[in-house]
């Protein structure tokens, strides 16, 4: 009786071992299946060359990322200036001045917010975004464009990350100890001085992880971000240029590559440089998190 | 006194900036799921939900997504079972066998955490190259390869959750009554019941809405997939692709069918959110 309730134990540790090992293994084959992809195109072609030239005409031979990393950053960037503001100030509102009604009613709402696909935001982007820009944002500066440029992808991208950051900086900012901000008030400070002075300092390194977090989450987003962008394989000057980020890339010419094989080549090479910055910033985020978190129980 | 009236008053700016904020974010929803709305509420019809697509349906003529309806669902309920079964014990063999504190734990979780980063397109990318590794056409098979490795990281993540909010209490003391740890799993997935089921949605709900993976990995078909092996239509595939048709009838179908998208997923929100609430009044 107990010998096999043992080797059913046994049998399920095994089993489940199994399981995580392979699942696990996903790393190893993204990152190696990926790196065997590209070694054509590093062969052609060196990577700082690769990485740094401005003209990409596959057809030509020439194979330049200089565009679509200047479109990524881009988009990236205009999301972080439009969501780091914007999360701080709610994160900081609903742990500290908000009550728990409205704490409970807006935080199932922000998780609402990361539960709609990509596409949805892609299509809201193409109906509400894109005209808002080309009818009103962009006449304001004199300029006539379409609208389908990096500003509406980094608008669209904003809002996509928004329930991302801002839940990990509510997290963060409830960890702060009670203690903290009453010796502040006694002295007599503000709120909004403990705020700025004490609590915000505290929670910085939280907040950099909940940034660090976001801005893979941008970078790595692709169609609603290849919807409302343009994709113009030129580095972009202006917000209201369009761009082309390193997703839409991938996305926009699978079917089509197929003839020539170095081409196949330069899109796994843009699916590794993804991964590579994407999985160095999900580290780093997360380590500082998970010493956050442990600093929080010792 | 002034520089107390000074400091009052920028209290009362930075909490006006504060409530611009919160309004902000929360009408982004509105806005959003308002837009589809009303975009696509007046191109919505049975038509729309019950047929396939007839000759011409991409010119503006009859038809309807239920290709792409159906197609979505087989995808995201084979990939989040296959999930499910894979992910759910490799987080009880995380917390329960090897424990909370081991180094192999810790390390897992944290390539977990990578994983769940990873963004759906690399997954794509990786699974088109299998695929072409196998001689695998893009087919519902692909698809549901690249969705369930998408979402395995979204079920060990959540039941990872779950498993800490049970009382070390009840570990110890089902342990104490001489039972295995598989024995004590199965105690520990009864307590979680109703939580499960919330990893499960989440990971459907990804599933459902996920665009760039099964773009590279599917295909796309008029017809219902017969066999596995056989291109599928997805729901997200078809609003991007009726979206990008400079024909009006068509992109009124792209709304249309981005307002059937939105329901379902409004559906799985509303499913998670009681059960989430099931499981905190259990406690």
């Amino acid at each position: 009786m107990l010998n096999t309730r043992l080797v059913k134990d046994t049998l399920v540790k095994r089993s489940t071992l199994l399981l995580l090992l392979i699942s696990l293994s996903v790393v190893l084959i993204i990152a190696v299946g990926l790196t065997v992809k590209s070694i054509p195109l590093f062969e052609y072609s060196n990577v700082f060359q690769l990485l740094t030239d401005k003209v990409w005409a596959p057809m030509k031979g020439s194979f330049g990322f200089l565009p679509f990393i200047a479109g990524t950053l881009a988009v990236t960037l205009i999301s972080l200036a439009i969501a780091i503001p914007l999360c701080i100030l709610t994160a900081v509102y609903l742990t500290e001045y908000a009550s728990d009604a409205l704490k409970n009613m807006m935080l199932p709402l922000v998780n609402v917010l990361a539960a709609i696909p990509p596409v949805l935001y892609g299509v809201w982007g193409v109906l509400f975004i894109v005209p808002l820009i080309q009818l009103y944002i962009a006449p304001i500066f004199g300029v006539v464009t379409s609208g389908y440029s990096v500003l509406a992808g980094g608008i669209v991208l904003a809002v996509m990350i928004f329930p991302i950051m801002i839940s990990i900086m509510v997290e963060v900012l409830q960890t702060i100890p009670y203690e903290l901000k009453a010796a502040s008030l006694s002295l007599g400070a503000t709120k909004w001085d403990t705020i700025k002075h004490v609590i915000l300092k505290k929670a910085k390194p939280g907040i950099i992880a909940a940034i660090v977090l976001s801005t893979s989450r941008a970078f790595g987003e692709t169609i609603a971000v290849l919807m409302v962008c343009g994709n113009v394989p030129k580095v972009p000057t202006s917000i209201f240029d369009a761009g082309y980020p390193i997703p839409a890339l991938i996305a926009n010419n699978f079917g089509e590559m197929m003839s020539i094989p170095l081409y196949e080549s330069a899109l796994m090479f843009s699916a590794l440089l993804l991964f590579v910055i994407i999985f160095v910033f999900n580290l780093i985020s997360r380590l500082i998190l998970r010493r956050l978190e442990g600093g929080l129980d010792g | 006194m002034d520089n107390t009236k000074r400091r009052l008053l920028s209290e009362k700016i930075a909490k006006g900036f504060m409530h611009l904020s919160g309004i902000t974010v929360t009408a982004s929803l509105f806005f959003i799921v308002g837009t589809i709305l009303y975009k696509g509420l007046p191109y919505l019809n049975w038509e729309m939900v019950s047929q396939l697509p007839k000759g011409g349906f991409y010119i503006g003529k009859e038809g309807g997504i239920l290709n792409a309806i159906l197609g979505s669902l087989y995808l995201a309920g084979v990939a989040t079972a296959l999930s499910a079964f894979i992910g759910i014990p490799i987080s009880l063999y995380l917390n329960i066998y090897l424990g909370t504190n081991s180094r192999v734990t810790q390390f897992s979780k944290l390539l977990f955490d990578v994983l769940y980063g990873v963004p759906s397109i690399v997954y794509g990318a990786v699974g088109f190259g299998i695929m072409v590794y196998f001689g695998i056409r893009a087919s519902l098979l692909g698809g549901i390869i690249t969705v369930t490795l998408l979402t395995i990281p979204i079920v060990v993540r959540t039941v990872d959750e779950l498993i800490k909010t049970i009382p070390e209490d009840l570990k110890n003391v089902t342990l104490s009554l001489g039972t295995t740890r598989w024995e004590l799993a199965k105690v520990m997935l009864r307590s979680i019941r109703a939580g499960l089921l919330t990893a499960i949605l989440l990971a459907f709900g990804r599933a459902i809405g996920d665009v760039a993976g099964v773009l590279l990995t599917t295909g796309f078909s008029d017809n219902l997939p017969k066999y596995i092996d056989e291109p599928a239509a997805t729901l997200p595939l078809a609003i991007f692709f009726q979206l990008s048709s400079p024909i009006p009838e068509v992109q009124g179908r792209a709304y249309a069918s981005a307002l059937v998208l939105t329901i379902i997923i409004l559906i799985i929100v509303v499913c998670t959110h009681i059960l989430q609430s099931k499981q905190k009044n259990r406690r």
